[in-house]
């Protein structure tokens, strides 16, 4: 087992947002998050990489064992420089070119050489096709391209898991697409993925295991294929068909 | 009586550039440099929200910017020296001014950090950086963008703040003017004199502002090219 989280609770003002999550992920594996809106899909990936402090909850990570309540700030640090995490809203450094932006995680935190950072950088870079545009600034770029930039800062570092919150969320139905390809290509090689995420399409083709929560619990966990054709739970089923009913009814 | 004029304006100006250059400027200078530092301070306080302290510059900032800072001037020359704690004027300026000012610079640094977007900050954090590292690569410099122009203004009003240091019998450029009407009664010429001086060295520092604005670059934003010109008599090209 690569990464397991075990029973984490988080509560924001009083209100518990997530009620006791668990999941096992595999290396290689790709984990869709799903779930309605409010349900703790963010909340959960944010504890995992310590954005949202849980209040009680463990993560093991690589054999690690790490208390997401009380973890010190060595061990967290010791954590994400394993980790990435794309975000809906990309968070690209607006001071930076693009090549800068995926050479700071390399560079400044992890010690590389620049000559070293800049070859692995652009490596990233060119797997995102973001290669012909080194120099310019978040701001020049489309949405798509900007997610795609921030998917190359984390690859950039070699990470063991990349976490994605709702990639495609802020992006214009257009510019999907170009990320999703990008996402697939690494979950063809193997690259371990947690993703939060509203496309069904994307979860049902690619990914390996489905997380379903509900009003911060977990309502059924298991292979992609179980959850899309055999759903045990009715919430589940329920959701399965409210969205393969929109999804034909937008393609008609 | 016009040549006499002329003759009194040609003499007196020599010597308040002189008093300008001399004493104006570098106190103006001083204070603003310590209230750049003081400044900062107070707004990263804020800004990491260190309990306690953060309380203690919240105080700080609404003494000081609900006080008239001719009433601090006062307060700390003439009123101190009561409780046995004697200044000198220049020194004493420099401190009243560079408090006083600091006050609104704190709120100018404070506005720009956090227009930084917490989202970057994250990111800084998921890629690895520390906090030193993602407040010296990614908030200090967008930053330091924001609260350029702000901070410009600061300097360029306490370049005529300068002259309420008079009042405290700091000889600055403006009591030198007093001082030579008091000898020759133009106050129309002399005054209209100082005044363009000031407006002289402002203009400077206008020119220095847009120069920085132009340097500091926008990281690819398309600015409006705007000359110095246009900025200073707010003329736009047409587009």
């Amino acid at each position: 087992m690569m990464l397991q989280a075990k029973n984490v609770h988080k509560s924001f003002d009083g209100k518990e947002i997530l009620k006791g999550i668990s999941l096992d992920v595999e290396k290689g594996d790709v984990v869709a998050i799903l779930g309605p809106s409010g349900s703790g899909k963010t909340t959960f990936l944010r504890c995992l990489n310590f954005l949202e402090r849980a209040d009680q909850g463990q993560l093991i990570f690589d054999g690690d064992v790490i208390d997401l309540h009380n973890a010190s700030k060595k061990k967290i640090a010791h954590t994400r420089k394993k980790t990435a995490f794309v975000f809906q809203n990309y968070n690209l450094f607006q001071n930076k070119t693009v090549l800068q932006n995926v050479m700071l995680g390399l560079t400044s935190a992890r010690g590389f050489d620049k000559k070293v950072a800049q070859a692995k950088a652009i490596k990233a870079l060119e797997k995102v096709g973001m290669a012909d545009r080194l120099d310019s600034y978040p701001i020049q770029l489309s949405g798509g391209q900007q997610q795609r930039v921030a998917i190359a800062r984390g690859l950039a570092t070699d990470p063991e898991i990349i976490y994605f919150d709702e990639p495609t969320s802020a992006l214009d139905p257009e510019l999907i697409g170009e990320v999703l390809s990008v996402m697939r290509q690494l979950a063809n090689e193997g690259m371990t993925m947690l993703v939060v995420t509203h496309e069904m399409e994307f979860a049902r083709n690619v990914s390996h295991k489905v997380l379903f929560l509900e009003d911060g619990k977990v309502i059924e966990s298991g292979p992609t294929k179980d959850f899309f054709e055999n759903p045990t739970s009715d919430r589940a089923r329920e959701f399965v068909k409210k969205i393969l009913s929109t999804h034909e009814g937008t393609q008609e | 009586m016009n040549e006499h004029i002329w003759e009194i304006l040609t003499d007196a100006f020599p010597k308040l550039l002189g008093y300008g250059v001399r004493v104006t400027i570098p106190l103006m200078l001083l204070s603003f440099a310590l209230a750049l530092v003081i400044s900062i301070l107070v707004a990263l306080v804020q800004y990491a929200n260190i309990k306690g302290l953060r309380l203690i510059c919240r105080f700080y900032i609404w003494v000081v910017r609900g006080t008239p800072l001719l009433v601090q001037l006062y307060l700390i020359f003439y009123g101190l020296p009561k409780m046995g704690i004697v200044l000198d004027a220049f020194p004493c300026a420099v401190m009243v001014m560079g408090l006083n000012e600091a006050a609104y610079m704190a709120e100018t640094v404070r506005g720009a950090l956090e227009s930084v977007s917490k989202g970057q900050v994250e990111a800084g954090r998921c890629i690895g950086l520390n906090y030193l590292q993602i407040m010296r690569h990614i908030v200090l410099p967008q930053a330091f963008r924001v609260a350029f122009p702000a901070l410009s203004n600061s300097m360029i009003s306490m370049t005529k703040e300068t002259s309420l240091a008079a009042t405290i019998t700091v000889m600055e450029m403006f009591r030198q003017a007093q001082v030579i009407n008091g000898r020759v009664y133009q106050p129309l010429a002399l005054y209209t004199l100082v005044a363009l001086i000031y407006l002289a060295f402002c203009t400077i520092l206008t020119a220095g502002q847009h120069w920085g604005e132009k340097k500091l670059g926008s990281y690819g934003q398309t600015s409006r090219q705007e000359s110095l010109f246009s900025r200073l008599f707010g003329r736009r090209k047409a587009v």
